[in-house]
């Protein structure tokens, strides 16, 4: 049987746009059909734009590369219409065990909270990922939405201008041109638009090497997230086996610096160190294999005018916390609405500056943890190798020194703190919904609070008063009203009220918070929804 | 400065500073690393106040 990615999903067909004399100008092109530009092409299209996707392959990625999903992108994928085949396919997990040498030194829970929708995590090959992202562009398709995939169309120009971008395409039949008002540039790590463009991408590169190996197996081993500091089947080095659908089992082994990567890669050297980790006894069979170096770095701004950059092209993570795919959804979800605004004439241009300000923060904040996630994991000078030991070692008895153990800190969502889009905080609630910060859920009957506030500005009323409606210059604001005896849990109480009895809330279309006081206050409220438009 | 004490502390200096030699005692070089290390950690985590542990390494860092 072929796997997914061995299927062309989107092959290459003749678009009409060959055949023009003059180049077709497009309202939004986007480069690249990996995860990253197909959420911004589905989130586009369903708001009625249209949109083409190009591509210079036409399959799903090839391998299982990102594994791990957290939970606000599982919601992100809800609200883009395929949170829920990745969560009835994908591997719920709470567990993970910590191994120094030959002993266990310690497990955590992930514990959830209640009230959430989705788990806190899920695993599932990027390959399934991304077959159902292109599934749900055929649904929108189906619907009547213009949103195309162009397989096998690369791209190998770009030229930016004041109002538009040129792109030329290679295909198997020959060149041609498109022009686009907005020109998305989701083309990964080793974009080519960036470098086209000549722009920076500056970082660390970590000097290690990680053998990446997907193997089937059916192995009694639980669903957990298992991580080895220097275990005796890989001396000196880390290891991490994760549970994926279908008998997929995720191994990652470090393998050091100076290494000759084919010769690494070859399944002669592969599958001792995968018995001297799994027994000699255990059958598997191998379904991927690679070998990463390590990067941590950014693109100084993700706006260039007309192109705008987002997923991997504009910044690049360590694995370690799982949050390359992870923000590079949150890229999209933060620039979905604003792009759309911008395009029907009711924000200013400048509020696509703030995607730079909010999703810079974001790269800088997963810059910093996977960095020191992988200074933990991989110690670059005697000393912190001697700290990191000490850790370990102490983790084993102490609880004291298990939150410095970090073997990786999972993807969550950043707040936007300090964003030119926020209101000054006016209500004295919990800190993790002050102005900026995604909205958590809340379990409301047999409902979510993030399923209603949908993908749309939202004013949040909880015991407190506001008109069903308010229009401020063309942004249309609807009224979500709750009690806080809507939920016996407490949890929306907790999560939004904190000690004061009431709250309003102005919620972004990305389901961050803009605004909050105590109650409704019209002008106030409409210099809030100026300023999360990009008017104030 | 936060309130990171750099006057006189211990009582008993001379003891306890023996008392740090003796742990000392006997250990090889990576051992000894060791467990300053775990001493620090342990130390660190009973001041628990950030701004101190802050202070304390720039007062280590300078001192050298
Ligand atoms: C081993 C490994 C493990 C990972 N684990 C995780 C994890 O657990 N969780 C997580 O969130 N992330 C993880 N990641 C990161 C994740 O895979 C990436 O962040 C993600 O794929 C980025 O998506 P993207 O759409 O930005 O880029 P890509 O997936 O790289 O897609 C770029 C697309 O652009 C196309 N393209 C490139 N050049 C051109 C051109 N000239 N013309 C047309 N098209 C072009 C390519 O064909 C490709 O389809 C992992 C990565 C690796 C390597």
């Amino acid at each position: 049987m072929n796997k997914i990615f061995e299927v062309p999903m989107y092959a290459y067909t003749r678009s009409k746009d060959q055949d023009s004399e003059m180049p077709v100008r497009r309202p939004v092109v986007i480069i690249g059909a990996g995860p990253i530009g197909l959420g911004a092409a589905i989130d586009l299209a369903q708001q009625d734009v249209p949109v083409v996707v190009l591509d210079d392959n036409d399959k799903v990625s090839f391998g299982s590369r990102a594994v791990c999903y957290a939970k606000r992108p599982l919601e992100i994928l809800d609200r883009l219409g395929c949170g829920q085949p990745m969560v009835d396919k994908g591997v719920e997990w709470n567990v993970g065990k910590v191994f120094f040498d030959e002993r266990k030194i310690y497990e955590f829970d992930l514990l959830p909270e209640d009230g959430h929708e989705r788990p806190a995590f899920i695993n599932l090959q990027q390959y399934y990922f991304e077959e159902y992202l292109v599934n749900r562009v055929h649904e929108l398709q189906a619907e009547g939405k213009q949103i195309e995939i162009r397989g096998k169309n690369k791209v190998s120009a770009v030229g930016a201008h004041d109002d538009h971008a040129t792109i030329e395409i290679d295909t198997p039949e020959g060149p041609y041109n498109l022009e686009a008002d907005w020109l998305i540039a989701c083309d990964g790590a080793g974009s080519p638009t960036r470098q086209m463009m000549g722009l920076d991408f500056v970082g660390r590169v970590f000097e290690d090497n990680f053998l990446i190996a997907d193997v089937i197996m059916e192995a009694d081993f639980p669903t957990e997230r298992w991580f080895w500091f220097d275990p005796p089947f890989n001396k000196g080095q880390s290891a991490l086996l994760h549970k994926q659908p279908d008998n997929v089992w995720r191994i990652d082994l470090q393998l050091g610096w100076d290494i000759d990567k084919e010769e690494e890669k070859k399944p002669e050297n592969v599958i001792p160190r995968l018995k001297a980790m799994l027994g000699e006894d255990v059958d598997f069979e191998l379904e991927w294999v690679s070998i990463y170096t390590f990067q941590c770095r950014r693109m100084e701004k993700f706006r260039h005018g007309r192109v705008v950059f987002a997923g991997d092209s504009a910044h690049q993570v360590s694995p370690f916390g799982a949050r390359g795919a992870n923000s590079g959804l949150q890229d999209t979800d933060n620039l979905g609405w604003k792009l759309k605004l911008v395009m029907d004439g009711k924000a200013p241009e400048a509020l696509l500056d703030s995607y730079d300000y909010e999703r810079v923060h974001g790269a800088d904040e997963n810059i910093m943890n996977s960095s020191r996630s992988t200074d933990f994991i991989t110690p670059k000078s005697d000393m912190s190798r001697i700290l990191r030991d000490a850790v370990l070692d102490l983790a084993e008895t102490h609880d004291f020194a298990r939150p410095l153990v970090n073997a990786g800190r999972l993807s969550v969502p950043c707040t936007y703190d300090g964003s030119p889009l926020n209101t000054a905080d006016a209500l004295n609630g919990p800190e993790r919904t002050r102005p900026g910060s995604p909205c958590p859920d809340v379990k409301l009957g047999d409902d979510y609070l993030l399923r209603k506030l949908g993908d749309q500005f939202t004013l949040l009323t909880i015991d407190a008063d506001a008109p069903d409606m308010i229009e401020e210059d063309g942004i249309k604001v609807t009224r979500l009203a709750l009690s806080a005896k809507d939920d016996t849990s407490g949890a929306l109480k907790a999560r939004y009220l904190g000690d004061e009895p009431s709250a309003v809330y102005l919620i972004r279309p990305d389901q961050h918070v803009a605004a909050r006081r105590a109650s409704f206050d019209e002008n106030l409220f409409r210099a809030a929804i100026r300023r999360a438009t990009g008017k104030e | 400065m936060s309130d990171l004490n750099l006057q006189p502390n211990i009582p008993g200096a001379d003891d306890f500073y023996a008392s740090l030699l003796a742990a000392h005692e006997g250990l090889t070089k990576a051992e000894s690393d060791a467990l300053n290390a775990r001493l620090v950690l342990v130390l660190a985590n009973h001041v628990g106040d950030r701004a101190i542990l802050d202070d304390a390494i720039a007062v280590a860092k300078t001192a050298g």
